[in-house]
């Protein structure tokens, strides 16, 4: 596959109002993107694109091979990985339960669940519920459930904000990771400044587009 | 992973958070009882009266507070989790009939604490040979009740005031239901035959299954 991602003109409205307008974006194999911007201007909605959850109303798209919009999408989803703003858990479950959900639901063996906790460094916490967790160990929690499902295509929404030197360490070897293995990443941030240092390409977003000359 | 494991798995996960929770059994529950048991003192007196509407309390409080449970997804389910989910891959087909499974469990389980209840406050004077069909029909009802639960929350996911909303959607659908399970006594009762009113919710549980795993996928993409 040449493109894993390929965006034409894009155009995404919510509740009548133009989010994204006319994006294009090519990225291959191998490759990181920073995207990077003030709030309200479209990052988030262009990770949701990105991610299939989100159909475009204007211009085309695929993600890896398939067509945005169409029931293809279903088929790649579970190679996508998204780290969205807010962690997403079941609180009521322990930390090691929420890895092992997701290692069973994607058929993975169990006992991956256990070493992604080892890695991320959550061991010690393994029987903590959700609810009673910090965002720093949800954030890792995350990051493990990325270990378990491996994704081909990895999106990150402000994924250092909150975070401790050691946790954003881990981000920065997922990133690696992915890219190394042939995958791809976007990652989104209001600051450039991180974005730059873990990422091969930096592009400003404002009202909705990117600036493809940046 | 196939649609059957995915399907248990989320039931698993689905009964293991009401435990922890305990929305089922330590508040719908309680107060379930407590309405069953206040329900005759509007009644005074009249010890008949009350023998006689014991089964017809019975389903009428078992239906109202058992939307309660087939309702209690909509208000935990969110955005993320639908949208993790959705990229674990999880068959939104498989989500609904996991989910269907749980909820049934709990209800099956709610039904019979308030079938016990109702018993013991009412003394109600019975058909012969009653336990089989109220088993049966009580099973019937968790069923479809949870079915239309489920299938309501769906519908309402991503608006505003879902849970009200679901609960406008499960009302009149339940009707079939409350028909079919009541008359079921009823018929029993008059030495008539019960097997119209099992088809009756057979056919309503069946309608509800097709509805829910058939619309499970066009819901899930329509509620972002």
């Amino acid at each position: 596959m040449d493109r894993l991602i390929d965006l034409e003109r894009v155009g995404v409205s919510l509740g009548g109002l133009p989010v994204l307008r006319g994006v294009d974006l090519s990225i291959g194999p191998g490759e990181s993107l920073g995207v990077t911007g003030p709030n309200g201007v479209g990052k988030t909605t262009l990770l949701r694109v990105l991610a299939t959850l989100l159909a475009p109303d204007a211009g085309s798209g695929s993600v890896l091979g398939a067509a945005l919009g169409t029931p293809d999408v279903y088929e790649v989803r579970s190679q996508i990985g998204f780290l969205q703003h807010r962690p997403s858990v079941i609180p009521e479950l322990t930390l090691a339960e929420n890895l092992r959900h997701a290692a069973t639901l994607v058929g993975a063996k169990a006992a991956k669940a256990e070493t992604a906790l080892r890695v991320v460094g959550l061991d010690d916490a393994a029987s903590r519920r959700a609810d009673a967790s910090s965002f720093g160990m949800l954030r890792r929690t995350e990051v493990a459930r990325l270990l378990i499902t491996a994704p081909r295509i990895l999106l990150l929404d402000e994924p250092f904000s909150g975070l401790d030197v050691e946790a954003q360490e881990l981000i920065r070897a997922l990133v690696y990771r992915t890219t190394s293995d042939g995958g791809a990443v976007v990652m989104v941030s209001h600051e450039s400044g991180q974005l730059s240092s873990h990422t091969q390409r930096l592009l400003p977003m404002a009202l909705g587009s990117l600036d493809q000359q940046s | 992973m196939s649609f059957w494991s995915q399907t248990l798995e989320i039931a698993r996960v689905d009964l293991t958070v009401e435990r922890r929770l305990g929305d089922t059994m330590r508040i719908v529950l309680p107060f379930a009882v407590v309405a069953i048991l206040v329900f005759p003192l509007t009644l005074g007196v009249d010890l008949t009266a009350v023998s006689r509407l014991g089964p017809a309390v019975f389903w009428a409080i078992g239906i109202l507070f058992g939307m309660q449970i087939a309702l209690r997804q909509a208000a935990h389910d969110d955005q993320e989790r639908r949208d993790l989910y959705a990229l674990l891959g999880v068959d939104p087909a498989a989500r609904f009939a996991g989910r269907t499974i749980s909820g049934a469990v709990l209800m099956a389980g709610f039904l019979a604490v308030l079938l016990v209840a109702m018993i013991v406050f009412y003394g109600p004077r019975l058909p012969d040979g009653w336990p089989g069909p109220v088993v049966l029909s009580s099973i019937l009802v968790a069923v479809g009740l949870t079915e239309l639960g489920t299938l309501a929350g769906e519908v309402t996911a991503g608006l505003h005031n879902r849970t009200a909303l679901a609960s406008l959607i499960v009302a009149p659908l339940a009707l079939p239901l409350v028909i079919g399970s009541s008359q079921t006594l009823e018929a029993l009762a008059r030495d008539a035959g019960i097997l119209p009113w099992v088809l009756v919710l057979v056919a309503t549980d069946l309608a509800l299954a097709v509805a829910g795993v058939g619309l499970a996928r066009p819901l899930e993409e329509a509620s972002r």
